[in-house]
């Protein structure tokens, strides 16, 4: 988990310093090398490791526009991801999802920029493994702010009343944009929402990855032998602003001071530590870690840029023909010659 | 000071298309208590596109309501509060939003005066960012207004420079139904996003409306017809000064509204030039394209001769610049459509 956890970190460090590349001194969206919005993880490593270690490749995770460290605990392909990031045609998207729209189906990964959709896709994952009767799970992320959202309620509904094998998990990291979660909703702990639908709700406080990875443990248990979905809600910290180029002028200093002193990955470490384990070793995996980002993003950097007619390609599997200029690979049957 | 003189360096004051904007809310908000703004991100923030900026310091919370992320109990909220008789804007951030909230808006929205037999009517104004050109991928750069045109019930509103925009946005808040107001977010003056020159404007301090169904002359021409809105009247007026060097004259239309529709304006200039080449950024098929086409030739097919459609391709849009910029009409796309009507 911790490998996991200093990854997602150094990796959206990176991605943030080539981001900014172009865009300074006057922040400019549409410049430098990786265009388009970012949003990062920081701080909230914790949850995407302590719910993602207990997945398979056969399990499906659907997450967020804020997805970096989700992905990367679900095992995504780093060097595809980061392609992807940087606009390149061997992205795993070709060039046309970029950051907030990552599938990766190898491990059955999907994402979506429009707030609590990836619920429902993630109850058909559930659907379909009931149907098939197969043990795989669903896990579908979402941010505290999400939890108002209709596709979320009715997708908590919809895989209780069929038992179907998802766990929902809000991160909790105090804001949604610009709006405290005070004022989103007056049931502080967003987990209690399940009892609305007679599922079981936990929420695990104080970016524990352990204790997340405890309670995930139980929540995907119960979802893997077929005993329905859960509802997990676990408090994380936002350390950054909402995208880059946020100038957060609405968050006040102690609340940033707030969310920085409460680092889950120095957390993990303290209580690593305490376990015994070497600092060397902590080293190490780190090294190793940062060596795995810089690799993927030196290749990716290298790769090329998407020919603009890709542009035109698949907006269908099967395109009807006139859709594309290229000519179709076959001959038609029948006709006057 | 003469008053002439004060009147003059009151125009000259120049905007931007968020200043604009606001300062027509602000001024609605003062004339009528009944008039309210709700959307996400827009007290604290002052709305992610500077679409509100300033107006809780004067208003507060109370009247600048940041809401959940529920658009379809905020936007149905907005018919039922405006169905009581007050005058909601309420803001969906990005266009693309709309689906998570689309009956409230269509079904609701648009049909409750018609459904009503016009027992019941719903002055609201739905504000909402459109347009691409920096690379946010397909569900966060889309156009769509041709969706809000093409179902019946919704007034469309698309200013194109600051002016307009404040012009509008009186006349959206004052009308009595439902209004769709869609700004681009290249055209606001954001900071982050480096707006083209055209939009920004003298604009009077005073409030003036500018009547919905009245298409401008941008520029006036004598060989071509150019009818466009948004974003894309700056890349029309810009292809027409490029080839205006050639010796191509092009009339360059700015739309402003959908609904209604100003197929005068345009039929009288197609009458003059005999060309007509229309410029999108919404999708190409069943679009804005195709009805000002249909339209024009309705009423004008013998003063016809050239006709030439500058639209997205029907292809959600990509990530990647070297793939956007091929799908979203640029300027040469606009002057090569021109050129093709010669
Ligand atoms: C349906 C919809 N409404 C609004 C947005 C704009 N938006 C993007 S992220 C965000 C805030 C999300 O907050 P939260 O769910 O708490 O996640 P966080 O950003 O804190 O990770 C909003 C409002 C959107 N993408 N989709």
């Amino acid at each position: 988990m911790y490998e996991d956890m200093v990854t997602a970190r150094y990796y959206e460090e990176r991605l943030q310093e080539e981001y900014l590349e172009g865009k300074q001194p006057a922040f400019d969206i549409s410049a430098g090398p990786i265009p388009g919005e970012l949003h990062l993880a920081a701080g909230q490593e914790a949850a995407a490791v302590g719910v993602c270690h207990h997945l398979e490749d056969e399990d499906t995770v659907t997450a967020p526009h804020r997805p970096h460290h989700v992905a990367i605990a679900k095992g995504i392909d780093l060097k595809r991801t980061t392609a992807e990031i940087f606009g390149r045609e061997t992205g795993l998207s070709k060039g046309k999802g970029g950051h907030m729209h990552l599938f990766d189906p190898e491990i059955n990964f999907a994402g979506s920029g429009i707030i609590a959709q990836g619920c429902p896709p993630a109850a058909g994952a559930g659907l379909a493994a009931k149907k098939r009767n197969e043990d795989s799970v669903a896990v579908a992320f979402l941010g505290e702010g999400a939890i108002s959202q209709g596709a979320f309620l009715e997708s908590l509904n919809f895989a209780a009343v069929h038992d179907l094998p998802v766990v929902f998990v809000i991160e909790d990291n105090d804001w949604a944009i610009s709006m405290p979660k005070e004022r989103v909703s007056d049931v502080r702990d967003g987990s209690k929402r399940a009892g609305g639908f007679d599922m079981p709700g936990v929420r695990v406080d104080y970016d524990d990855a352990v204790a997340i990875y405890e309670a995930a443990g139980d929540a995907i248990g119960r979802a893997r032998d077929q005993n329905g979905p859960t509802l997990m809600e676990v408090q994380v910290h936002r350390r950054m602003g909402h995208f880059m180029g946020d100038p957060e002028a609405y968050r006040p200093t102690e609340n940033q001071e707030a969310a920085a002193a409460r680092d889950s990955i120095e957390r993990l470490v303290e209580d690593m530590e305490a376990y015994g384990i070497e600092g060397e070793t902590l080293d190490e995996l780190r090294t190793k870690a940062q060596e795995r980002v810089d690799e993927a993003i030196e290749w990716a950097k290298d790769q090329p840029r998407p020919d603009p007619e890709d542009a035109y390609e698949d907006v269908f599997v099967n395109p009807p023909s006139g859709a594309t200029d290229s000519e179709p690979e076959f001959e038609l049957a029948g006709g006057d010659d | 000071m003469a008053q002439e003189e004060r009147d003059r360096r009151v125009v000259e004051r120049e905007l931007t298309m968020s200043r604009a904007m606001v300062e027509a809310i602000a001024h609605e908000m003062r004339e009528d208590e009944e008039v309210f703004y709700m959307g996400e991100d827009v007290a604290d923030y002052g709305g992610i596109f500077d679409s509100t900026e300033g107006l809780l310091d004067e208003f507060g919370y109370d009247r600048v309501m940041d809401v959940p992320i529920s658009e379809t109990a905020y936007l149905g909220a907005a018919v039922g509060a405006a169905q009581a008789g007050m005058r909601p804007i309420a803001e969906l951030m990005f266009v693309d939003f709309f689906g998570v909230a689309m009956d409230q808006i269509y079904n609701n929205m648009a049909k409750n005066t018609y459904m009503s037999g016009g027992s019941v009517n719903v002055p609201m104004v739905l504000t909402a960012a459109v347009g691409g050109t920096y690379n946010d991928a397909g569900q966060h750069s889309q156009t769509l207004y041709g969706t809000f045109a093409h179902l019946p019930g919704m007034k469309v509103v698309v200013p194109s420079t600051a002016y307009d925009a404040k012009g509008l946005m009186h006349n959206a808040i004052r009308d009595d139904d439902p209004v769709v107001y869609l700004f681009h977010k290249r055209l606001m003056g954001i900071g982050w996003m480096p707006a083209p020159g055209g939009p920004k404007t003298p604009v009077p301090k005073t409030d003036y409306t500018i009547p919905f169904g009245s298409a401008d002359v941008k520029r006036e021409g004598s060989d071509v017809t150019v009818v466009t809105l948004g974003l894309h009247v700056h890349r029309a007026l810009e292809a027409a000064e490029s080839l205006a060097d050639d010796g191509v004259d092009a009339e360059v239309i700015d739309l402003r509204t959908l609904v209604p529709l100003d197929t005068e304006t345009v039929v009288d200039s197609v009458r003059k030039t005999g060309n007509l080449v229309v410029v999108d950024e919404d999708y190409r098929s069943f679009g804005v394209t195709g009805e000002i086409v249909a339209s024009v030739a309705d009423e004008a097919l013998e003063n016809l001769d050239a006709v030439e459609r500058v639209a997205l391709p029907d292809v959600p849009i990509p990530y990647a610049r070297s793939m956007e910029n091929e799908v979203i009409p640029d300027v040469q796309d606009i002057e090569d459509a021109i050129q093709a009507t010669r």
